[in-house]
């Protein structure tokens, strides 16, 4: 394999290498349990909107404020990041750098727009008096549909940071373990969409 | 250095094994923009009665999570990937446990206050 790894990097790589297909099973299997502790936090949230979403204090409703073309466009933006990142995996773990970094681009760029224009909806919401301050349905509106928000800019920072990792290391047993573990994240994120679209703007449309 | 103490828990690296992947992921997402589709049409063009329309956004919902967790996250129940499998099982449950006895908790107290 021809990848050049600094030396550093190299000695501690040659020191944990016997044991190393244990530790990035382990390291996988790790960050799984962390993930399902993250949907018990979003399944809290959910169970909150759930039981708040109709109090909204003589205020708007969902049916008033939620634009579903717009949000069709944004699940397209993340659904299609979903496939990229796979591409992204895949080239990775068949080392060819140039492929993955350019998936992993094309991902964080789909991320990108999908940001933008939940930020968007979100200043677009509050300019017009509609902000989480307002009553208990936009709360726990914001408080859902952001927390989902921040999960997604913490990916975008990962992808970026494990693009110039990917750009000066190559990829060595860790950085395909690290890229398998956003790999997860990114799609457990979808998988949390999946359950917002649903439940916060088609319910909430209906 | 490299890949070599990997291989063994990952697939070969032959050209029929990256097709295989891709094509795994393709039909991922292809199963995906289906059951997208399919609940949005629903809701904007009021296409059902309002009942029918609620139980196709639900429905779907839920193969399309079965869907990711298949193509996307890789969940099965072979030897390495069953305790995956499991732990997601019982957070599940907890999750239904936590929305479902909410949502019912909440709707029963409205229902007697009304």
């Amino acid at each position: 394999m021809s990848i050049a790894i600094p030396a550093d990097l190299e000695v501690a790589h040659a020191e944990d290498h016997h044991e190393h297909h244990d530790t990035s099973g382990n390291t996988l299997f790790g960050f799984w349990i962390y993930l399902m502790t993250d949907c018990i936090l979003f399944a809290s949230v959910f169970a909150t909107y759930a039981v708040l979403y109709m109090n909204t204090d003589g205020g708007v409703s969902g049916k008033d404020i939620f634009e579903l073309d717009f949000v069709l466009i944004e699940t397209a933006a993340l659904l299609v990041s979903s496939i990229t990142y796979g591409m992204a995996l895949i080239f990775a773990k068949r080392h060819n750098k140039a492929a993955t970094l350019t998936w992993l681009a094309i991902t964080f760029a789909l991320g990108c727009v999908f940001i933008g224009m939940e930020v968007y909806e979100f200043h677009h919401l509050i300019e017009h008096g509609n902000g989480p301050q307002r009553s208990a349905f936009l709360s726990s509106f914001f408080t859902l549909v952001g927390m989902h928000g921040l999960h997604v800019t913490a990916g975008l920072i990962w992808m970026a940071i494990m693009m110039i990792e990917v750009a000066k290391t190559g990829l060595g047993n860790r950085s395909i373990t690290r890229l398998s573990c956003l790999s997860l994240f990114w799609h457990f994120l979808d998988i949390v969409w999946i359950c917002v679209f649903t439940v916060v703007y088609l319910l909430g449309a209906l | 250095m490299g890949a070599h103490s990997h291989t063994h828990n990952q697939p070969s690296h032959g050209t029929d094994d990256l097709a295989a992947s891709i094509k795994s992921y393709l039909m991922g997402f292809v199963l995906s923009v289906v059951l997208t589709a399919i609940p949005f049409w629903a809701v904007m063009t009021h296409h059902f009665e309002q009942s029918t329309t609620l139980a196709v956004v639900v429905v779907t919902a839920l193969v399309q999570i079965l869907v990711h967790l298949k193509y996307f996250l890789h969940l099965d129940f072979s030897k390495e990937g069953k305790i995956n499998t499991f732990s997601f099982l019982f957070t599940a449950l907890i999750i239904v446990m936590v929305v479902g006895l909410s949502v019912w908790i909440i709707l029963e107290a409205n229902a007697l206050m009304m």
